[in-house]
């Protein structure tokens, strides 16, 4: 070997024990006056929009909201304010895992929040497990929740999977159809991501066990942005329903493809994006009677006060979906920690055992998954609506059909 | 010899580091073995050649896949030595069709090769398994990735040592310098360059299927995510991508380098990392270590 590169390993050995005595060196000391209180999430990279959206405005809204009151209460009374610990995981698993060690490990926060998204809340599922932390995944969907919550005992999921959307919303057609206002056959639309496949695999058998007949099947890659070829064969299939199992960007430009080639099924239903805010702007106001997946009681108080300290706070109202949710969650958070502390084990059994009043009604969890949700939601006169389970608190009736555009 | 011993006694120094480290601090080392394997790997073909390869995250996943595929149905190791021969028979099949191409035309290529890879898994999982997300559950311990990713760096550096005193790494380097002089001195060149381009693609399919564990999760967006193979380029061409070490020292400080930015500047990384490129591009051609031969009077050349 020539000098150089003998010179250059020397080098790569001072680096790597000089990093060893950094990092055995600085485990932080905590503060005993202050929660820390953890999160990674994606600030940046393809993930940032979602998390932009409905988790990180919600964690900001509810940590001003504790730190103004005093801080989180605790079992002997006493009140301890919230310290902030956050990191960027670039939208990429493998940053985000590290970012999971190094809150646990290094910062010793008392209490994780999790990050936006099927992918990656299950990618930090068996490092909380390990680290021993209570998970209160919100945004994540997926049918293995029960297997999830038994194999990760302090893991929550608390939005559901494809299958209870998909039988929700053949459940809410079936009512129209037995009413005698829609015919008896769908026109299917769905991105090939997971979300896309996760609905449809869950929406083909039950439209089938529901007795409908789905005329048009059809999946589009995820990024197609034309969708008037695809919109013009649901229109000429004589379907009474359209639904498509969309991401926000297929949702926003169906519905402007749909009002410009003049479709107007009887019933309209589009998938992520269709909860948001923003949707009203994108229907150019005529959102009334577009069905979604989500939905809130939008006659109760609580959901009021919450939407207006949401815009106060964030600038914008909160999505439909999984906003409210999540603000649940980090309530049920708060609640069980007055009650028993921020001991992990006991955290984890009053989450899962206990009963907590929050913006969306009393929680209690059913095998540590939350299964009280809105399957199916409408826009009605400006507010996006829960209109299926039909027989939930709350519950508005669908306006089917759909006015035209 | 004593470089060798040195770099042993480095090598047995990093595999006892577990014992002493955080889980944090083995978070920071996993990653570091796994940029270090990657940007050796990807100089392995590329900092010879000088055929920009934006690839690396098309074989990467396709490791992370093929463990995510067959973690439930075979051996852990069986499942790793699949992912090694797909990873290979990907490669010559891509190189076999590609090699012939030069230039900007192969960094398109190699770029879109990525997202080739991703569309056509969609496409099968959404058309023939109809499903996209796969699990990994498999009991592998950080420590054990760690180990693996140590040991596969190692030897993708071993391999570069070996191979650039070898006919094949001259012939590299003239394909490098001059492709037409290389053509005439008798250098088989379409031979040459997929031997490498195999080995350096065979090399990143590992490190992509040992990494997956930790995810537990996988799907198409998930690993291929196209920040590897730019990352990966910039911290080979950041070290010196012709030079043996040169990876090592580009991939472990732009590794804490982000890391630390993530940390202070969640906001702005992509910026950040943007105008690192241009700065690598511009004002360090010859990477850290030929930057530093420069300065302290060597001929960058006679060092490597």
């Amino acid at each position: 070997m020539t000098g150089h590169s003998r010179r250059a390993f020397m080098h790569a050995a001072a680096t790597c024990s000089l990093l060893a005595l950094t990092l055995s060196g600085t485990a932080a000391l905590a503060d005993d006056h202050t929660v820390k209180i953890g999160y990674a999430i994606a600030k940046t990279g393809p993930n940032a929009t979602g998390a932009g959206i409905t988790t990180l405005p919600n964690y900001q809204l509810w940590v001003s909201k504790v730190n103004e009151a005093g801080g989180l209460a605790m079992p002997d009374g006493s009140k301890r304010m919230i310290e902030v610990v956050e990191y960027d995981d670039r939208s990429s698993n493998e940053d985000l895992v590290r970012a999971i060690e190094r809150l646990a490990t290094q910062d010793n926060v008392d209490i994780i929040l999790p990050p936006w998204g099927t992918g990656a809340n299950l990618a930090i599922a068996p490092l909380m497990d390990r680290f021993g932390y209570p998970q209160l995944a919100v945004t994540a969907v997926t049918d293995k929740a029960p297997e999830f919550a038994a194999r990760w005992k302090r893991s929550f999921w608390m939005l559901g999977g494809g299958h209870d959307y998909a039988v929700g919303l053949a459940d809410a057609l079936t009512a129209a159809r037995d009413a005698g206002t829609i015919n008896g056959k769908i026109a299917m639309v769905s991105v090939a991501d997971g979300f896309g496949i996760d609905l449809v695999n869950g929406a083909r058998p039950a439209f089938a066990d529901a007795g409908f007949e789905v005329v048009y099947d059809k999946s589009y890659p995820l990024g197609t942005s034309d969708f008037a070829a695809i919109l013009n064969e649901a229109k000429d299939s004589g379907a009474d329903s359209f639904v498509a199992f969309s991401y926000p960007p297929g949702s926003f430009g169906m519905t402007k493809t749909a009002q410009s080639i003049s479709y107007n099924p009887k019933v309209f239903y589009i998938g992520v994006g269709g909860a948001f805010p923003i949707y009203a702007k994108i229907a150019d106001g005529k959102q009334q009677g577009v069905m979604s997946i989500g939905g809130v009681n939008a006659e109760s108080e609580a959901i009021q006060t919450y939407f207006q300290d949401h815009i106060d706070s964030a600038g914008a109202p909160p999505d439909s979906w999984a906003s409210a949710i999540t603000f649940a969650s980090l309530q049920m958070l708060e609640q069980a920690v007055e009650r028993v502390g921020l001991d992990h084990e006991q955290l984890a059994a009053e989450l899962s055992t206990g009963t907590f009043d929050t913006i969306i009604g009393e929680v209690k969890l059913e095998d540590n998954q939350l299964r009280d949700l809105w399957w199916v939601g409408q826009w009605q006169d400006g507010a996006f609506k829960g209109v299926n389970p039909a027989d939930k608190a709350g519950a508005s009736s669908p306006i089917i059909p759909k006015p035209e555009w | 010899m004593i470089a060798l011993g040195v770099a042993l006694v480095g090598l047995v120094a990093l595999a006892a580091l577990p014992f002493y480290l955080s889980d944090y601090g083995l978070g920071l080392m996993i990653g570091m073995a796994g940029y270090v394997t990657l940007a050796s790997a990807w100089a392995l073909f590329s900092g010879q050649t000088r055929y920009i390869s934006l690839a690396t995250v098309a074989f990467y996943g396709v490791g992370a896949y093929t463990i995510a595929v067959l973690n439930e149905t075979m051996a852990y190791p069986a499942a790793l030595a699949c992912a090694g021969l797909i990873g290979a028979g990907l490669a010559l099949l891509v190189g076999l069709s590609t090699l012939r191409l030069s230039g900007i035309y192969f960094v398109i290529f190699t770029f879109g090769l990525a997202e080739l890879v991703r569309q056509v898994i969609t496409w099968f999982e959404v058309n023939v398994t109809g499903t996209l997300g796969r699990y990994i559950f498999l009991d592998i311990t950080a420590r054990e990735i760690y180990w693996q990713l140590l040991a596969l760096g190692a030897f993708t550096i071993a391999l570069t040592a070996w191979i650039m005193r070898r006919r094949l790494g001259l012939a590299l380097r003239v394909i490098g310098d001059d492709e037409t002089v290389a053509a005439h001195s008798g250098i088989d060149l379409a031979r040459t360059k997929l031997t490498a381009f195999v080995l350096s693609a065979t090399i990143i399919t590992l490190a992509g299927a040992i990494s997956s564990p930790r995810w537990t999760y996988v799907e198409p967006l998930i690993v291929f995510n196209p920040n590897v193979s730019f990352l990966t380029v910039i911290m080979a061409l950041l070290g010196g991508a012709n030079r043996l070490w040169g990876p090592l020292f580009g991939a472990v400080p732009l590794f804490l380098l982000f890391e630390w930015l993530s940390v202070q500047f969640p906001d702005t990384y992509p910026v950040i990392l943007g105008l690192l490129f241009i700065g690598v591009v511009f004002l360090l051609p010859d990477g850290i270590l030929g930057g530093l031969a420069r300065l302290t009077g060597r001929n960058g050349k006679a060092a490597r």
